[in-house]
């Protein structure tokens, strides 16, 4: 019962993930942060298993600061996209395997542009305009507007918004209670 | 469900006269949920070898990047280009070396030979039976419409162009009627000369 939903624009990737923190009919908690930021310009909205999803979302932030420490230079969005697909398709086929589905964007510095993956827990990886995770995939990926909101069955109250563009990655407050 | 049908998408490969086409369709699902419409399924193997490959969309990416790395070792050892007959046992060994948790894909090889410039084509199952076909070969959700349409449509010795029509027409006619590949499809044509690739829109829903 997760959702989480991302779309680029000519200079932008903008991100959102909802903040339940729930198991089974109980909801623990609802300002959880579901979008980390892999690095100046990489943002990675994860779901799936909880457990699973942290400890991934964990594994690679830190290997992909190992990785910019290492060669002095962060990877672009396709490498790093590529690097999560393999870990993730790798990990599908061991005994115990992550059941995360991820939305990967991030600002292509080298070539000005933005980029937007997604990837399940299948390891499957694609290269999207805009894209979305959960039930509202059903919907985002048809409308993709304000639509969403009111249709959602499950609506959730709050989304957490992150983009990232040149300037790098920032918050935005989005004001839901419309 | 099937996993083999679980992303959908489709390959096709035909013979011409000196020349061999391969084409897929771009359509990435989630069962009956459409993800993308970019997704391709063709590869470059060499300038005269393309592999194409339809199933479950992870292992597609996965293979492809092994095949890649299997070719390029197999060019620095050899300090030549592999030949497509070669390269057909070379996949059907990667896939046979998983005969008890395969990868769930089947492939489609499809190039000319280096010197007599003989068009190959061939496909095999997901554990790599090889099928050396003659005429065409075809593999994904439309396989079955894919057989009955090129099985009408084909013609021996079919010179590029036409070779690029009559595969053109195979696929999209075929994805038509699944509905689990389509939007739009991308044909590879491989002569002595050149090669060239189209994008084809087709029925876009």
């Amino acid at each position: 019962m997760e959702v989480s939903f991302a779309l680029t624009g000519k200079d932008y990737v903008i991100i959102a993930a909802d903040q339940n923190a729930a198991r089974s009919i109980i909801k623990m908690k609802g300002d959880e942060d579901k979008i980390k930021a892999l690095g100046s310009h990489l943002l990675m909205a994860y779901s799936g298993e909880p457990g699973d999803t942290i400890q991934f979302a964990e594994y690679v932030e830190r290997n992909l600061r190992l990785q910019q420490m290492r060669n002095n230079h962060p990877l672009r969005p396709q490498a790093a996209a590529s690097w999560v697909r393999r870990s993730i398709a790798d990990s599908l086929r061991s005994r115990n395997s992550y059941s995360v589905n991820i939305l990967l964007g991030g600002y292509d510095m080298a070539e000005n542009t933005p980029k937007l993956y997604w990837m399940d827990y299948l390891g499957t990886q694609s290269d999207v305009p805009y894209a979305a995770h959960g039930y509202g995939s059903y919907f985002a990926l048809s409308l993709l507007d304000r639509e969403v909101q009111k249709r959602l069955v499950i609506s959730f109250p709050s989304f957490r918004v992150k983009v990232v563009d040149a300037e790098g990655v920032r918050e935005v407050d989005v004001d839901m209670s419309v | 469900m099937s996993i083999m049908e679980y992303n959908g998408g489709s390959v096709v490969a035909m013979v011409g006269k000196n020349c061999v086409a391969i084409a897929s369709d771009l359509r990435l699902g989630n069962q009956a949920l459409t993800i993308a419409t970019n997704f391709e399924k063709v590869f470059p193997v060499t300038d005269r070898i393309m592999l194409g490959m339809a199933g479950l969309a992870s292992d597609v990416l996965t293979l492809r990047d092994r095949f890649r790395l299997l070719v390029n070792m197999y060019t620095i050892k050899e300090e030549r280009e592999i030949e497509p007959e070669t390269f057909a046992h070379l996949v059907s060994s990667t896939l046979y070396e998983k005969r008890f948790g395969p990868y769930f894909i089947e492939p489609i090889i499809a190039g000319l030979s280096k010197g007599s410039n003989k068009p190959f084509i061939a496909s095999t199952d997901v554990i790599g039976c090889i099928n050396f076909a003659k005429g065409f070969v075809v593999c994904g959700t439309a396989t079955d419409k894919l057989f009955g349409v090129a099985e009408s449509l084909w013609e021996p010795d079919l010179e590029p162009e036409d070779l690029f029509e009559t595969i053109s027409q195979t696929l999209m006619n075929a994805v038509d009627r699944d509905a689990f590949s389509g939007w739009g499809v991308v044909v590879h044509v491989i002569t002595p000369e050149k090669a060239f690739t189209r994008y084809l829109r087709a029925r876009m829903d």
